[in-house]
């Protein structure tokens, strides 16, 4: 449940506080400054990595160590566990775990959105002029970073759209970002859905070639979030709204086209993505050799943007039920409002001095249908009996 | 050494034994090795430029250069997620030097009791054959359970995995007490506690030792395994660090450093074996 108090006395402070920019003046003093916040090593981190090193962290008064963790399964060990203070997830996640579908049950916050887009279908090498459209992926083996991913749910949405049975028709393994390009060059998976920088590094190291990107499936979908445990927003409101101010302030710093490069050259070093910098300004510049021949110029392959609509949490919890890693019947509307922390992002980019949207809900065009999150029941069941008749 | 002289002298016994012309087999072996590493090495040469290989795979300049570089400022910090190799290794072996303690400090006494006690012997032996078995690397998420914290853990499953040999050697060390000592402590009226500490302990010893030297290699070979899994430092997340910029070159610079420590560690329980004789 919502902490209802607690969100009235932080949205009255916010509204005190909202012509300040003073650090303090919407928040009282953070309960807790150190803080340790667990990332996964992919250009969606940007804003979470980005406020460290321009001072954003430090401005709000916190001192963050960023933890560099191997894979989403042990990020989510460390959020069911506590044992890290805040973390860089796949938006599904905070949703799948306070479900506890794929974990153990702990109540979680995503407080805001990392970045929409920024990611691809990269296919290797040897398929170039083989396949044209979902219905050629009959038969490929194909990785997602994680079960309870946007990567995960896009690619399913876009076979099942054609046609394409992603359970019966193709593989679909779990596999983390780094071992995604090394499986590839090896030959044991056709291709991956992948986060970025993983797509750019497979054309960057000649083995693959971008075949679309996500953004062609769903312009402006959301990718990664930052979340935290319930208890530790409760335990640490003010150092949570402090720590979030400073991501979606950063998400902001990131949103504007000539940072990028620079950004490229900060997060590329062996303390964050450990990456060629070319693959990075390739993906954030979105000016990128696409691995079969052509350079395309896509400003906005990935972007920032922090707002977390509640559209996104619905159609998340559709395709979790659509492919039964949830069982059971969801109270959208309860679950959403539980989890995501819209109108205190709104809030927080207000703060910063950013406009947002006023509203909640929108709804959007997919590359097959358009989500309105009001009917997300009908809409579930329209993709079920389409998919049966395939 | 004193091989050669012999043989030289048999075979000729009027003249000076030529010791020049006959080597020894120590340094056969060095020839012996030294040819093999060119061959391996030129081996992987060839097949790096073949084009048969991944391009994964680095050739031995590249690897030589990163080895040298790595290990020329081991000891750099560039953030909590930079650092180098120096550092990392001081933390796997902290690691393995505390789990590895706590192993021993519950395998011997436990092995002693159930050396010396049938009944505990047979009521413990379901545990040992079920659990010895067990791969290392399933205790992590028994340990993340018990413990909510992955530092915890990394010391558990060290702790459990390196403990199966030193409680097995220490009981099979106690059970081959030659019996007349034993007899001999008894009828000379010595207490329990002398008995165990002057005659079970220094008569144990060398299989315990032995049991030592097959647990911390274990215990090495677990921590970088572990590491990888769950991040931090150490030498293992440096692993999967550079797997994460698919730099094998400087995967392969972590093994050779690996594998030196490893035998390091090794030898120094060797040493150790040497002294604690009893008997013979």
């Amino acid at each position: 449940m919502l902490d209802r108090r607690q969100f009235v006395s932080a949205a009255a402070a916010a509204a005190l506080g909202a012509t300040s920019r003073e650090a303090f003046a919407a928040t009282g003093k953070p309960e807790k400054t150190k803080l340790r916040v667990g990332f996964i090593p992919i250009t969606c981190a940007t804003p979470l990595i980005m406020a460290k090193p321009l001072g954003f962290y430090a401005k709000y008064g916190l001192d963050v160590e960023l933890v560099k963790m191997p894979s989403w399964a042990a990020l989510r060990d460390k959020a069911v566990a506590g044992e890290l203070d805040a973390f860089h997830m796949l938006s599904p996640m905070p949703l799948s775990i306070s479900l506890g579908t794929g974990s153990a049950q702990v109540p979680m916050k995503l407080a805001s959105i990392e970045n929409i887009n920024g990611q691809a279908i990269t296919l290797a090498k040897k398929f170039q002029g083989r396949i044209n459209g979902p219905k050629d992926f009959k038969g490929l083996k194909l990785g997602v970073p994680f079960d309870f991913s946007m990567h995960n749910l896009l690619l399913r949405y876009y076979l099942a759209g054609a046609g394409v049975n992603p359970d019966r028709d193709v593989q679909i393994q779990v596999i983390p970002p780094p071992d995604m390009v090394a499986k590839l060059t090896v030959g044991e998976i056709d291709g991956f859905l992948g986060p970025d920088p993983t797509n750019q590094r497979a054309v960057y190291n000649e083995v693959g070639y971008i075949h679309m990107l996500s953004k062609e499936i769903w312009n402006n979908h959301p990718c990664c979030a930052f979340a935290a445990q319930a208890a530790f927003v409760k335990e640490n409101p003010n150092t949570f709204r402090l720590i979030n101010k400073a991501i979606i302030d950063a998400a902001h710093f990131a949103h504007d086209a000539n940072h990028r490069a620079d950004i490229a050259k900060t997060i590329a070093v062996k303390e964050y993505l450990n990456q060629p910098e070319e693959v990075i300004s390739a993906v954030l510049t979105g000016s990128f050799n696409d691995g079969h021949g052509g350079h395309e110029n896509v400003p906005d392959r990935v972007d920032f943007s922090p707002y977390p609509w509640h559209t996104y949490s619905y159609w998340i919890i559709s395709q979790l039920q659509r492919w039964k890693y949830i069982k059971g019947s969801v109270d959208y509307e309860g679950l959403s409002k539980e989890v995501f922390l819209t109108e205190v992002a709104r809030d927080l980019a207000k703060e910063v001095g950013f406009k947002t949207p006023p509203a909640d809900f929108q709804s959007v065009k997919l590359m097959y249908d358009t989500f309105d999150p009001r009917f997300a029941g009908e809409y579930l069941a329209k993709q079920k009996r389409a998919l049966l008749s395939a | 050494m004193s091989e050669a002289i012999v043989t030289g002298s048999i075979g000729d016994p009027e003249r000076e034994p030529k010791r020049a012309r006959v080597l020894d087999d120590t340094t056969k072996a060095a020839i012996a090795f030294a040819i093999s590493l060119v061959v391996i090495v030129g081996a992987w040469q060839l097949y790096a430029m073949s084009g048969y290989a991944s391009k994964l795979l680095p050739a031995p300049g590249a690897v030589a250069v990163n080895f040298f570089e790595a290990v020329r400022d081991p000891f750099y910090s560039h953030g909590d997620n930079d650092k180098g190799i120096g550092i990392h290794l001081l933390a796997s072996l902290g690691r393995v030097a505390a789990g590895f303690a706590i192993a021993t400090l519950i395998a011997v006494p436990l092995g002693i009791f159930i050396g010396l006690s049938p009944v505990a012997s047979k009521a413990f032996d379901p545990y040992i054959q079920l659990l010895r078995p067990v791969s290392p690397l399933a205790w992590l998420p028994i340990g993340l359970a018990l413990s909510k914290s992955s530092a915890i853990t990394a010391l558990f499953v060290i702790a459990i995995s390196s403990l199966w040999p030193i409680l097995l050697n220490t009981i099979y060390g106690v059970r081959a007490i030659n019996p007349v000592y034993l007899n001999v402590a008894r009828t000379l009226g010595t207490s329990r506690w002398n008995t165990l500490r002057h005659i079970v302990l220094p008569a144990a010893a060398p299989n315990i030792v032995a049991g030592l030297r097959i647990g911390i290699g274990i215990a090495w070979l677990v921590i970088i395994a572990a590491e990888m899994l769950i991040g931090g430092t150490g030498i293992g997340y440096f692993v999967w660090n550079e797997w994460n910029n698919l730099s094998v070159a400087s995967i392969i610079t972590a093994i050779i450093v690996i594998g030196a420590v490893g035998l390091v560690l090794d030898r120094l329980f060797g040493v150790l074996h040497d002294r604690v004789r009893f008997g013979e």
